[in-house]
């Protein structure tokens, strides 16, 4: 997306809330004027002031008193200024957090699958707070900036003309230093953060995997490529750093010189006195604190335009969340109710590259309550076949038909409510026990909850946790066993237990009792419901009445028990390497 | 633990010179006001364009200095803080090195990271700004109230009234807004919370039909936020608007007082000018002060991290020499060993006794949580036993040097971690000047050398995590580097879980075949893996369930059975055992 667009688009989102930009820029100008007036009174005021007898104290009292209250209102206009930037910055994050994230609920699931979660995470925490940082100063600081620079220069002109000329000449050098250093130091920083990358790729790769690290001696090989790097950085940095540490000194150094030339001819001009063009004391003072502000919006600015693209580019890459492509949409599809678990797998050829070739031409007709094991190596693509029963991915072609209707043509809703499943990564929400359970049926009583967890054998040792249903567990919060989490998932589905169920059987992580428990509930719950079982148990696939076996991501053969072992196929060499001697 | 000081030691020049440079500038800066009241009370009145010429010239050269001496100050700030950051990170990088797995598990790999990258960043930037601004802020500050005094000790007293109110508005915003910040900080940890739960949990979401609910707690939480962020934005942008009334109240007063005092005659004109100026330098330098503040608290915490990680020394210590080898027969002896992780009420291994003799192969079977890895990670001593002696040919593993007991163990992980970089690489982990026919060979073994064919040789190169590998490559890869060590025992962690049973069965009797004097340990959870092992080790929560042979163990331990016949159906186990 170029940065026209993008600029075109952050507006789009700004207008909700034209009134309170409105409101800012007004005041804004308001404030900007009213600053560059109080030196013009101080001046009038130093004038009151000559000599000793010689003070116009009547006078002085009024100007200090306009003063005063020119000062009042300036701060009050800041005041109510900043709360309107405040106001539109962070609602319109707000409002683009929110969009990106009902889109993450809205795409289909392959983009989860396919992008790396922190860089997703990163985009609506980092990006639109970044984003917001931008947004912000550039609403304070570059209107009032731009203000500044012309406001001053015509105040000035109105008090002495010669004198300006003077510091416009001086311009032109203060804007050349700053682009000067400016672009030596992106220069350096480009490269700092370039050796900075390589020292966190390697750090992360290192420290990750230190148990590795010691188990082959490689600790003194690490630490070398680390001080190398290390060194180089440190080197860019010195460099960046230094550069960056530039600007202030010599944008302070020109604001000396522009200083000193309005002391010269501002001087002079008070000299020539009441000779044409001439000034008085009050004035050059005035002139003089005009000076000494003078460079500071030039620097604001450019400093503004850094944040401002950083800020495009924060705004562009949560964008393109934003604009990633929809599910296709499912309005008008029908809803259906409860099933009674007839599913038809017709002709279905599918595959996640489009060049990768995986299911084809696979069909399968499951009556209600049969069994359908699914087998093959770890890491053999079971999950696709689940993949295309809950309409996680559509099928290229082909469908699948649940009780006689393509699932294309229902809602994805009332689809999944048929479908129980529990898969192998155990996925909690962090959240109390209860939550958890009635992750599917928040209006759930806790009788029921409770009754679910009994059936589940749950209900034994989230009596024994610290808060029992109300302990609050999450993916991060170490106190659960994978079998105890295993168990919850479980109960979550037991809560509505839907028509038809999609079970991973638990291989590894599971100690052999709750292994057990786990058998046994899931045997209760397949009992006349159609299931479709990721089986590991040899009793699980020798008793289901279709046996789908995987290899590579391809379904390679499917049959009973006794069909495939007759058939002497890939099936049946699994099967046989179970006792393979040596 | 070394203090802060002790990095900046070695900078001890630049520590110094920076801030006095800084303190050279701001001297410069004070004199301004002094060269504009002389214009104004001696230059014009006598209408001096000489003297004018002469004072810009002033104004120019102490521009000049003030410009040279920053710059001075900057490069030596500079060069002070990204020294001292830099030794401190390497220190970091080795000191983390120095752990053993007891004090990497009690960290978290995560948290070492943030303190090598993060933190030290952060101290990095707060020496930086500390050595640039600490003297000179409160020197401009101060220096500008003594001036004015030296002026006209009345009109000081402005200075006197105006200073701590300033202080308190700017620092009494700043501490007001902190812990709003810590509030919002919380608040942005739960959207990255809820986003991360609903990317990995994309799928449990939509079959429980949660779409709409979850987007509802993150609108829930967004809002929040968004009212703290507003909240916070109306106190700090209080700042601005109240210290300019502040200053020029202040401004007004000394007008008002330098008229006074003009029209007695005590003061002249330029004097109330000066006066003035001196005022406005103060409130920029107090605002410097406090965001340096912010980056001060900012960088303590980072240190306080990073020390916290110093402070840290590994318990185990190696012997810098191994002790005079007995030499045995039996390669693993454990005597009566126990072990319980750190911080875990319940010990993971209990009075675990076993002899293993030279060139066995021993299988290592039992649930999950039954203690397997624990027991292995003892042989190479990536954890020391809480109880009882791990011995390997007769002496304790405590005895052996670091490198001697490295060379004689080889470990294939769990989990396969392969490093970016080429194949090679990668295998030469185990050993670092391997010959291309050595690698070869124990690629042959590890039933990898089909995969270098196919990858293109063993220049081939490796993303980070190996990405572009599957599962299954990823092991037999991680074998073969361990392979490669030619160690007396080699120890493989459960690690052909991702490889289909033709293949393991072809490792395992590869491995045999291959390494016959060899002592290799096999753990696994598949009871078709171990039951060709010369010996079998059966573990149940921690103890000895059982060892001997396949038949044996089908015979006479309960726990054995019960995981072949939970894996294999009856009848076949039966046929078999």
């Amino acid at each position: 997306m170029d940065k026209k667009a993008t600029l075109i688009r952050i507006f789009k989102y700004i207008r909700k809330y034209s009134l309170l930009v409105v409101i800012s820029i007004l005041l804004a100008a308001l404030s900007v004027a009213l600053t560059l007036y109080a030196p013009i009174l101080s001046g009038r005021a130093i004038d009151c002031i000559i000599s000793k007898d010689n003070v116009d104290f009547q006078n002085l009292a009024k100007i200090i008193i306009s003063f005063i209250a020119v000062i009042a209102a300036t701060s009050v206009s800041q005041w109510i200024m900043n709360a309107c930037n405040n106001r539109i910055t962070y609602r319109v994050v707000k409002d683009i957090r929110v969009k990106a994230f009902e889109r993450l609920q809205s795409t289909d699931v392959s983009f989860a699958d396919s992008h790396p979660h922190g860089d997703i995470v990163s985009r609506i925490v980092n990006d639109a707070d970044q984003f917001s940082d931008g947004l912000l100063i550039g609403f304070t600081q570059f209107f009032t900036s731009i203000l500044t620079i012309f406001g001053t220069l015509g105040f000035m002109f109105s008090i002495n003309y010669k004198v300006t000329i003077a510091v416009i000449c001086v311009t032109p050098l203060s804007l050349f230093a700053a682009s000067f250093i400016a672009k030596k130091t992106y220069d350096m920083f480009g490269r700092q953060s370039a050796k900075r990358g390589n020292l966190t790729a390697l750090t992360n790769e290192m420290i990750t995997n230190q148990k590795i690290v010691k188990a082959f001696g490689y600790e003194a090989n690490a630490a070398g490529r680390f001080e190398k790097i290390n060194s180089s950085l440190a080197k860019y940095s010195l460099k960046a750093t230094f550069f960056s540490s530039l600007v202030n000194p010599t944008t302070r150094f020109v604001n000396s010189l522009v200083y000193a030339c309005v002391a010269i001819f501002g001087g002079i001009a008070v000299i020539n006195g009441a000779n044409a063009g001439g000034i008085t004391v009050g004035q050059l003072v005035c002139l003089l604190s005009y000076a000494n502000q003078y460079t500071k919006p030039f620097n604001e600015i450019s400093g503004v335009v850094t944040e401002l693209q950083n800020a495009l580019a924060c705004a562009a890459r949560f964008f393109e969340l934003i604009d990633e492509k929809e599910q296709i949409s499912d309005k008008n599809n029908k809803e259906i109710g409860a099933v009674s678990g007839n599913v038809r797998i017709e002709d279905v050829s599918f595959s996640y590259d489009k060049s990768k070739e995986l299911i084809k031409n696979f069909s399968a007709d499951v009556k209600e309550g049969q069994h359908v094991a699914i087998v093959g190596p770890t890491g053999c693509g079971k999950s696709t076949v689940i993949n295309l029963l809950m309409r996680f991915y559509d099928t290229d072609s082909g469908c699948i038909k649940i009780d006689g209707n393509d699932i294309k043509t229902v809602t994805r809703n009332s689809l999944r409510k048929n479908y129980g499943m529990v898969l192998q990564e155990t996925w909690l929400k962090t959240g109390t026990v209860k939550e958890n359970i009635a992750f599917g049926k928040p209006d759930a009583t806790d009788e029921e909850i409770i009754a679910a967890a009994k059936l589940t054998h749950a209900h034994s040792f989230i009596k024994k946790l610290p808060d029992a249903y109300d302990t609050v567990i999450g993916e991060e919060t170490g106190n659960l066993s994978q079998g105890q989490k295993q168990l919850l998932c479980i109960t979550r589905v037991m809560l509505s237990l839907p028509p038809v169920l999609i079970l991973d059987e638990a291989t590894s992580s599971i100690d052999t009792k709750t292994e057990l428990r786990i058998q046994k509930t899931f045997d209760r719950m397949m009992r006349g419901r159609t299931s479709f079982i990721v089986a590991h148990r040899l009793s699980t696939i020798k008793s289901a009445d279709i046996i789908l076996v995987m290899h590579d991501g391809r379904i390679v053969e499917q049959g009973t028990h006794a069909e495939l072992l007759k058939k002497g196929g890939f099936y049946s060499e699994i099967y046989n390497s179970q006792f393979a001697g040596e | 633990m070394k203090e802060l000081t002790f990095y900046l030691k070695k900078y001890k020049k630049e520590s110094i010179l920076a801030p006095l440079f800084k303190m050279i500038e701001a001297i410069f800066e004070l004199f301004v006001p002094l060269v504009i009241s002389g214009i104004i009370d001696t230059g014009i009145p006598n209408s001096d364009k000489g003297y004018l010429l002469k004072m810009g010239g002033v104004l120019f050269a102490l521009a000049a200095v003030g410009l040279a001496s920053s710059v001075t100050a900057q490069y030596f700030a500079a060069k002070a803080a990204i020294g001292s950051a830099a030794d401190m990170r390497n220190d970091l990088f080795r000191h983390i090195n120095s752990f053993s797995y007891t004090e990497i598990d009690s960290f978290g790999t995560s948290t070492l990271i943030t303190r090598l990258t993060n933190d030290v960043n952060q101290v990095q930037t707060g020496i930086n700004m500390v050595l640039r601004l600490f003297l000179r802020s409160p020197f401009i500050v101060f220096g500008a109230m003594i001036m004015a005094f030296t002026i006209n000790v009345k009109a000081a007293l402005v200075f006197t009234a105006a200073i701590p109110l300033l202080f308190a508005v700017v620092f009494g915003i700043m501490f007001l807004s902190i812990p709003v910040y810590k509030k919002i900080q919380s608040k942005l940890d739960k959207i990255t919370l809820l986003t991360r739960e609903n990317l990995s949990g994309v799928r449990v979401i939509r079959a429980f039909n949660r779409e709409e609910k979850e987007k509802q707690e993150f609108g829930e939480t967004t809002d929040e936020l968004q009212k703290l962020q507003i909240f916070v934005g109306r106190i700090s942008a209080l700042l601005n608007p109240v210290t300019y009334v502040i200053l020029n109240l202040a401004i007004a007063a000394l007008i008002w007082k330098g008229a006074i005092s003009v029209n007695s005659g005590v003061l002249t004109q330029g004097a109330v000018v000066a006066l003035v100026n001196y005022m406005s330098q103060i409130l920029v330098e107090l605002i410097k002060l406090s965001n340096l503040i912010v980056t001060i608290n900012k960088a303590s915490a980072g240190f306080k991290r990073i020390r916290s990680v110093m402070i840290v020394s590994t318990k185990m210590e190696f012997p810098e020499k191994s002790a005079e080898k007995k030499d045995s027969d039996c390669a693993v002896e454990f005597d009566n060993v126990s072990f319980c992780y750190e911080r875990s009420k319940e010990p993971s291994l209990e009075n675990i006794s076993f002899r293993i003799r030279k060139g066995m192969t021993v299988g290592v079977i039992g649930a999950t949580g039954s203690g397997k890895s624990t027991l292995v990670n003892l042989i190479p001593r990536f954890y020391d036993c809480t109880g009882g002696e791990v011995k390997l040919f007769g002496n304790g593993v405590k005895s052996y040097s670091k490198d001697d007991l490295n060379a004689l163990t080889a470990v294939v992980p769990q989990k396969s971690v392969l490093f970016k970089g080429t194949l090679k690489d990668n295998i030469r982990w185990g050993k670092e000047d391997a010959a291309d026919s050595e690698i070869m060979e124990a690629a042959k073994i590890a039933q990898c050398d089909d995969i270098i064919k196919v990858k293109g040789g063993l220049d081939f190169e490796i993303e980070q995590d190996g990405r572009n590998l599957s599962g299954g490559q990823k092991q037999r890869i991680a074998i073969a580097r361990a392979i490669v060590k030619s160690a007396e025992i080699l120890i493989l962690d459960d690690s052909m879980s991702a490889l289909d049973f033709a293949t393991d069965a072809r490792l395992r009797k590869a491995i045999k075949e291959n390494t016959q004097n060899t002592t290799v340990f096999i753990v696994s959870q598949r009871a078709s893996t171990v039951k060709n092992a010369d010996i079998i080790i059966v573990l149940d929560d921690g103890r000895l369930a059982g060892i001997g042979t396949d038949e044996e163990l089908f015979r006479s331990c309960e726990e054995y059975r019960e995981i072949c016949l939970s894996q294999l159906s009856g009848e076949e186990a039966e046929k078999n055992g």
